[in-house]
């Protein structure tokens, strides 16, 4: 029998239901300023780097870096209890931004994670509605 | 801005009945800390006209202690909100709004140890929590492994386990500790098991549930009190972001810009203080705080923390209380830094009392490195 999700989900808003759309279809897309020619993640309409409206959607590549990650042994919600270790992380997309995620990976231990190591996105239907960027070893 | 150096005191301090493992709710902490606090301060709850917490609204709190203040104040910004609600009590007495402010704290954090559900709508529920970034020790513990890439993993991994065991020593002490009769020794760090890597158990705070409250008012009034003043020489406060993916150097807090805009206001430096109070939600905070507030340059924490020197005997008195890793921490920890202070700057810490200190800097940090509150106190 499958077991529910019990996971926290997101509840996409307005100005990040283009990227939960995209997610679903296993493509990644930010938020880009057009001022500051730079993207920024979390998306919103309006650029926290330059307060601008002048922004729009674009495709990302999907690459990364490893920036910093926690394995987590002790699980924080009941969602994850089947789950520890697992590994929580921040990676540096190739576009600039800093996201956070998993690490999709067995057997996490610190000598398999080294910061600035190469990531790409993988992506995981959680429910029908919801599919979620995590990151894989490249 | 006006030279408002020494312009209040703090007058009364104190904890709830109890603190550790208590089954009262929220605002029972709160009430009986704010009855001791009171009490302490040799003042009635109707001399009491400014109203200020944090994790609940002050109508809440108001209601509750039966008191109708002309001045509240809800900011909550984490645990740090205690100490910047001595900067907000400076800025209202002073500009007349109130004269006797009280500030309370209550949090069953142990009784009540259910994490929300964490499905909202804002930036850290929709992009963080789905991961599991629930909690704090997942944070801080990623930012502490940039930390140890940044500047070296033995060396960063000794100084946190100095913090850890140096802190305990101090709880040893303290007849209040949750830790009073548990010594640790660096093997006990050492072979404690994992929380979040590279955190083991005793590099994360404490949960346990407490209240504490302190009273501030003006120095003439405070002149007819029972208890020394403890006066409010320098305070400074400020943010840098709400979740950790939005930190853009998650080795520097906001304590970069409130320590020395505090000291500035206090009219004195690193070197002239004689106890620091820093939050010690994680052995990882104080080391970037101790950084971020400028006691060293950066990576030079570990170093700084070396041979035992911030445990009882050593030149750089820090966390006498046995802080928020072995005394209390009920989740929003900074109220419990204020009440040190002011009891070793009154020297009413027995065991544990530093040699007529005159200065303590206080810092709290908040949410997830978010928010900062530096204060200095001095005492006559």
């Amino acid at each position: 029998m499958t077991q529910a999700y019990n996971k926290p989900l997101p509840t996409p808003q307005v100005e990040s239901d283009m990227y939960w759309q995209k997610a679903k279809e296993h493509e990644l897309w930010l938020r880009y300023d057009n001022d500051a020619q730079q993207y920024y993640f979390y998306p919103r309409d309006i650029s926290p780097i330059t307060f601008s409206r002048n922004t729009e959607w674009r495709q990302v590549s999907g690459k990364a870096t490893l920036y910093t990650y926690a394995i987590v042994h002790r699980p924080p919600h009941p969602g994850f209890v089947d789950d520890v270790p697992f590994v929580t992380a921040l990676v540096e997309l190739d576009e600039g931004p800093i996201m956070p995620t998993n690490i999709v990976m067995e057997d996490p231990t610190p000598e398999k994670l080294v910061i600035g190591m190469p990531l790409e996105v993988v992506f995981e239907d959680v429910t029908d509605e919801i599919s979620l960027p995590k990151f894989k070893p490249a | 801005m006006a030279d408002l150096s020494k312009s209040v005191a703090i007058v009364g301090v104190a904890e709830s009945d109890e603190i550790g493992r208590v089954e009262k709710s929220n605002l029972q902490l709160h009430a009986e800390a704010a009855y001791n606090a009171l009490e302490d301060a040799g003042l009635k709850m109707s001399d009491v006209n400014g109203l200020m917490t944090a994790g609940t609204s002050t109508i809440n709190l108001g209601e509750y202690l039966g008191v109708n203040p002309t001045y509240t104040d809800t900011t909550a910004v984490g645990g740090s909100s205690f100490i910047i609600h001595i900067a907000h009590a400076v800025a209202a007495i002073n500009a007349g709004y109130c004269d006797t402010v009280l500030v309370t704290h209550g949090e069953a954090g142990r009784s009540a140890r259910s994490r929300a559900g964490a499905n909202g709508s804002d930036a850290g529920p929709q992009y963080e929590s789905p991961y599991g970034f629930i909690g704090a020790p997942i944070n801080y513990a990623m930012a502490a492994r940039r930390y140890m890439h940044m500047y070296g993993e033995r060396r960063v991994r000794q100084g946190m386990a100095e913090v850890a065991v140096a802190t305990r020593k101090w709880a040893n002490l303290n007849p209040k500790a949750y830790f009073k009769d548990t010594p640790m020794s660096f093997d006990d760090y050492h072979n404690s098991r994992w929380i979040a890597w590279p955190f083991h158990l005793p590099d994360c705070c404490l949960v346990t549930d407490a209240g504490g409250a302190y009273v501030v008012t003006t120095p003439e009034r405070a002149r007819d009190l029972p208890k020394k003043p403890v006066y409010v020489l320098g305070a400074a406060e400020g943010h840098d972001h709400g979740v950790l993916s939005q930190m853009k150097n998650l080795t520097r807090t906001w304590a970069k810009y409130s320590g020395p805009a505090a000291l500035q206001m206090a009219g004195v430096t690193h070197d002239d203080i004689d106890l620091s109070m820093i939050y010690d939600s994680f052995t990882y905070t104080v080391l970037a705080t101790l950084e971020s507030l400028g006691y060293c340059e950066p990576g030079e924490g570990p170093d700084f923390v070396a041979n035992q020197r911030t445990a009882p005997g050593g030149d750089f008195a820090m966390n006498t209380s046995g802080g928020g890793l072995s005394y209390t921490h009920s989740g929003m920890y900074g109220m419990f830094l204020v009440l040190e202070a002011v009891r070793q700057l009154r020297g009413e810490t027995g065991e544990r009392q530093l040699d007529d200190p005159k200065l303590c800097l206080i810092n709290g940090t908040g949410g997830s490195l978010s928010s900062t509150g530096t204060v200095v106190l001095g005492i006559d």
